[in-house]
């Protein structure tokens, strides 16, 4: 008799102790999925390359991206054209300065741009919504109206006046972009939460007393984050339109910085003189990169809900 | 199973729920849902009540008032005398502890983002916040282990556990706490077979060795008879039967009871096919206007006028209670009658 | 004859795991106006054999051996051979209902377009046909009825209108599957009565599918017990509950709490069902058998016939199975479900199947519950 109590006290400090077993994670499994798509992983590694070109792409630049190339000023049409020569990879623009450099430059406003509006637009708009539709009754409906009027004012309308009040200074661009890109994901979220709000396990924690914004925070967000990271896919490309709207009004960035969007109005306004290197290379990489936001939306979509397709 | 002191003694317990429809107007009168209308029970340490109805017995709200999730009226007297209905939530946090539930869908109770360990450490980072992580830790390999969990298996998550074992999980949590009362809305109805009886066995051991109350609750006789002390039957929100399981059994006396009980069906051909089925005629009241007087009156093979008069009160011997104007065995003529007027066509 | 002639069906489904083999060469057969029971828990293929008769399996399956129905083969045919065979030939019940009932046309009206598609019959006509046999499933009051939207019934009600549009054509065949499991016990009780009753009245032969052996005992002439997607023990009802011949089926039987008898502890079956996109080369049952041998891990057993109409599919003695084994009093531990070899694989059972764990709703106030967010 106590060969067995023995025998089962040693079972039980065997298997207290015994090495833990690593978990298959749900990211874990959506990684994988995404790994699987072909096009998602092709955009992944596009988008990673115009990053490091805008991180980088300077150190190879032979120009300054605000410094003037007396040579060809005046005479982009014939001398500004892209070479290998005179260092100006992309040709130069009307005024002599180098395209390649103006583009790094261009890329970095515009990613910088449309990732602090889909980061704004994350935080505020997930933790917004999830608590609105947590708490739920009266405070949901302020929280929701409260949003409906902020999206029934033309935004455009708005940050068009910001800028021109308070100067075309790059934190206000940043500033008035953050303000409207979370509403949307606002609601989303809040509508995910409202579902997400009745399922057992949120039941079981408020059963045991875990405080509401711990359970907003362990229980709501996480579950959340698929939805949320798809959104955000697809926010970064519409807040590089915005900025890109804007610049293209002449509203967006300060001169000598650029974006996208400005370089693209310069280039449209020269197109008829034959230079059209001026639009292309800013238009090109403009257009891949949203291709990509667009790809890597629809793959991680796939990934972290397998049962959509 | 008398004790002097109950742990937890129900009095009038209702539910109510206002479903105003979307769109009416915010000075509409409210449109009532009685979920639940005045149960009492007293529920003694360590011992097992089952509570058994069908969809809309109210079952369930009842289980989620009790632990406050949803609001209530009446009384529900924890041992220390506290009226645990209308407690502020900072003062039900402590009974929190003692009261856990366990939940019918095993997967849709765990948190899908969350490993099991953190799973089952919820409940005690909630009330024991001062506990150090490996002290944590050791707790839940412990618990793991008494619902028959490896607790090497701490770091993986719900969906690579089967529907039995997610079960256990859900119960490992409730335990961690070491509570004085679980309550268990059906938790085997969504597991096979061979699975139920394994989480049923686990109970009942747990509740012996720790000396545990249980709340179990179910929509079959068949599934209670096993772990319960006591059985409650409710109808529309309202306790049919209330008596002491053997005697529950032996002798049901309401006639709703005893629907219940010819229902379930039994693994034998030959008792299954001779056996007589007694009708509910009818369907279930809307619980927005449920019946005068007994709410079962409307499908009773033994309905008469008084019934739809007065509520009958819950009456009997103190072991077996029973809420009918008109108690006792149906007879043959009864049932047949029932059975002849479910045939006919309408 | 038989109406019904299964033979080797294999069943797999394409997942983003793996393959998974729900259904691994099974032979069966059914009679003319025969019910059999086919009995089993979730994922052992019941239902993924029925979908597979009726051509209905999800997009990631595949179906290989042969189902003859009426001696013309039927599975995998063509689109417009099946469509006809299950609009005259051959009527399914679905465990949800709601899932088969279109929510936006009301009930006459849907049952009424199977007879005008189907059988070129006037609308009138159609509609009056419909209203008899909503009158025949005892539905109260089925003029009046029959102008109400599926989602103004309740559960046993809808199940009586599923009946009764799977009866409109006078199937040669019913197949059920879990008709009663998402239905309370008072109302499930008259499901089962109305199906016999039925079935009766128009002589068509019915398979039962469903994991409640109580259910199988009033109903069935047969029963054929599934696990790990294969046939463990078929026989006439009423010698299987007397004299269970396999260990699952016997261990089936015990594990059911029953109102009818005394005692305290139910008697489990150790373990976790088996995982299918992995199968174990020997028996399934073997890791959760008290009978279990060696030759069991390694040589999985056939189904032979041991009686007059009864066959198995086990290595031990029915002897041995017959005394029983000493009762276990201690379960052993669990590793995940994985690991173990249990199914957790993402089920390949379509949505009709992810129904099937919730039991009866219950009472609260109406609140929006979520799809299953798998």
């Amino acid at each position: 008799m106590t060969m067995i109590e023995h025998d089962k006290i040693k079972g039980l400090s065997d298997r207290m102790a015994a090495e833990e077993v690593r978990g298959r994670s749900p990211w874990a499994d959506a990684r994988k999925r995404f790994m699987k798509n072909r096009a998602a992983m092709v955009a992944l590694i596009v988008l990673v390359l115009i990053v490091i070109f805008a991180i980088f792409g300077l150190a190879f630049a032979e120009w300054d991206y605000e410094s003037i190339d007396f040579m060809v000023m005046g005479s982009a049409a014939t001398q500004g054209m892209p070479s290998l020569e005179n260092g100006h990879y992309f040709g130069t623009d009307d005024l002599g300065r180098d395209i390649y450099a103006r583009t790094v430059m261009g890329t970095r406003i515009s990613l910088m741009v449309g990732t602090v509006g889909a980061l704004v637009a994350v935080i505020v708009g997930t933790l917004y919504g999830a608590t609105s539709g947590y708490i739920g009754g009266r405070t949901d409906q302020v929280m929701m109206r409260l949003v409906d009027i902020l999206l029934s004012i033309p935004y455009m309308f708005v940050l068009i006046l910001l800028l021109v009040i308070f100067g075309r200074r790059l934190e206000m661009l940043f500033l008035g972009i953050g303000l409207i890109s979370w509403l949307e994901m606002s609601r989303i979220v809040r509508g995910q939460t409202l579902t997400l709000k009745n399922r057992e396990f949120i039941e079981a924690a408020r059963a045991t007393g875990v405080p509401g914004w711990k359970i907003i925070l362990r229980h709501i967000v996480p579950n959340l984050l698929g939805v949320v990271a798809v959104y955000a896919t697809l926010l970064v490309p519409l807040m590089i339109l915005t900025e890109s709207f804007i610049s293209f009004l002449g509203l967006g960035v300060q001169e000598p910085l650029t974006s996208w969007g400005a370089l693209i109005s310069e280039g449209a306004g020269t197109m008829r003189y034959g230079t059209i290197w001026q639009l292309g290379f800013p238009l090109g990489f403009f257009c891949v990169t949203l291709f990509a936001l667009f790809f890597i939306g629809d793959g991680l979509r796939d990934a972290l809900d397998p049962k959509d397709r | 199973m008398t004790h002097a002191e109950p742990l937890l003694d129900v009095r009038d317990l209702r539910v109510t729920f206002d479903i105003r429809r979307e769109g009416d107007m915010p000075w509409s009168p409210p449109r009532l849902l009685h979920a639940v209308g005045g149960v009492n029970f007293a529920l003694n340490p360590g011992e097992t009540l089952g509570i058994v109805g069908e969809s809309g017995s109210g079952k369930s709200t009842l289980a989620r008032a009790l632990i406050g999730l949803v609001p209530a009226n009446g009384h529900a007297i924890w041992q220390d005398g506290t009226d645990l209905i209308g407690l502020s939530p900072r003062r039900m946090l402590r009974y929190r502890n003692d009261i856990q539930m366990v939940f019918q869908d095993p997967l849709a109770s765990l948190n899908p983002r969350m490993t099991v360990g953190q799973i089952i450490a919820e409940p005690l980072r909630t009330h024991h916040p001062g506990l150090s992580r490996a002290e944590i830790k050791t707790r839940v390999k412990e618990n793991m282990e008494r619902v028959g969990l490896l607790p090497n298996q701490i770091n993986r998550y719900p969906h690579e556990f089967s529907g039995g074992q997610c079960q256990r999980i859900g119960i490992a949590r409730a335990l961690i706490v070491e509570p004085k009362l679980i309550i268990c809305d059906e938790p085997v109805s969504a597991l096979d077979v061979s699975i139920q009886a394994q989480v049923i066995n686990l109970l009942a051991d747990l509740q012996r060795d720790l000396g545990l109350a249980l709340i179990f609750i179910a929509h079959d006789l068949s599934v209670v008879k096993h772990i319960s002390d006591r059985v409650l039957v409710m109808y529309l929100g309202r306790v049919m039967e209330l008596a002491e399981a053997q005697s529950l059994y032996a002798a049901p006396q309401h006639p709703y009871t005893q629907a219940l009980l010819s229902a379930v069906p039994v693994p034998d051909p030959e008792l299954e096919r001779s056996k007589t089925i007694i009708p509910l005629a009818g369907e279930l009241p809307s619980p927005m206007s449920p019946p005068s007087g007994c709410v079962f009156r409307t499908r009773c093979p033994r309905a008469q006028a008084a019934c739809a008069e007065s509520v009958p009160e819950l009456m009997g011997s103190p072991t077996h209670l029973t809420a009918c104007h008109f108690p006792g065995k149906l007879s043959e003529e009864e049932v047949a009658l029932a059975v002849q007027a479910e045939a006919e066509p309408a | 004859m038989a109406l019904l002639d299964i033979q080797d069906l294999h069943v797999t489904f394409q997942t983003n795991d793996g393959q998974v083999h729900a259904v691994n060469g099974i032979n069966l057969s059914l009679n003319r106006g025969e019910t059999l029971g086919v009995v089993g828990e979730s994922g052992s293929g019941k239902s993924q054999l029925a979908f597979a008769v009726m051509g209905l399996l999800a997009r990631n399956g595949r179906a290989a051996g042969s189902v003859r129905f009426d001696g013309q083969e039927i599975l995998n045919a063509k689109p417009k051979l099946l469509n006809r065979i299950r609009a005259e030939k051959i009527a399914m019940v679905f465990q949800d209902p709601m899932t088969s009932l279109n929510p936006y046309m009301r009930v006459a009206d849907q049952m009424a377009e199977v007879l005008v598609l189907h059988q070129g019959a006037s609308k009138r006509d159609a509609v009056a046909e419909s209203i008899r046999m909503l009158d025949a499933v005892r539905i109260p009051d089925a003029r009046g009825r029959a102008r109400l939207f599926p989602h103004e019934f309740s559960g046993g009600m809808r199940q009586r209108v599923m009946i009764a549009m799977a009866l409109l054509c006078q199937p040669d065949l019913l197949i059920a599957d879990e008709p009663t499991t998402a239905l309370d016990v008072t109302v499930q009780a008259q499901i089962m009565t109305l199906l016999a009753d039925l079935q009766a009245e128009f002589g068509m032969a019915m398979m039962l599918i469903t994991h409640d052996l109580g259910v199988v005992a009033g109903a069935c002439d047969r029963v054929t017990v599934m696990y790990g997607g294969r046939i463990r023990e078929e026989g006439p009802t009423d010698p299987i509950f007397a004299d269970p011949a396999h260990p699952y089926t016997k261990g089936l039987l015990a594990a059911i709490p029953r109102v009818d008898q005394k005692g305290d502890r139910l008697s489990a079956i150790p373990g976790s069902p088996p995982n299918m996109s992995n199968p174990p080369p020997g028996c399934a049952f073997a890791p959760r058998c008290d009978f279990a041998m060696e030759i069991c891990v390694q040589d999985r057993p056939a189904l032979a016939a041991f009686a007059p109409g009864r066959a198995r599919a086990c290595h031990a003695e029915i002897s041995v199975i017959r005394e029983g084994a000493a009762p276990h009093d201690d379960l052993p531990f669990e590793a995940a479900a994985d690991e173990a070899g249990a199914l957790s694989t993402p089920e390949p059972e379509p949505e009709i199947e992810a129904g099937l764990s919730t039991g009866p709703a219950t009472a609260g106030p109406p609140q929006e519950r979520p799809d299953d967010p798998r």
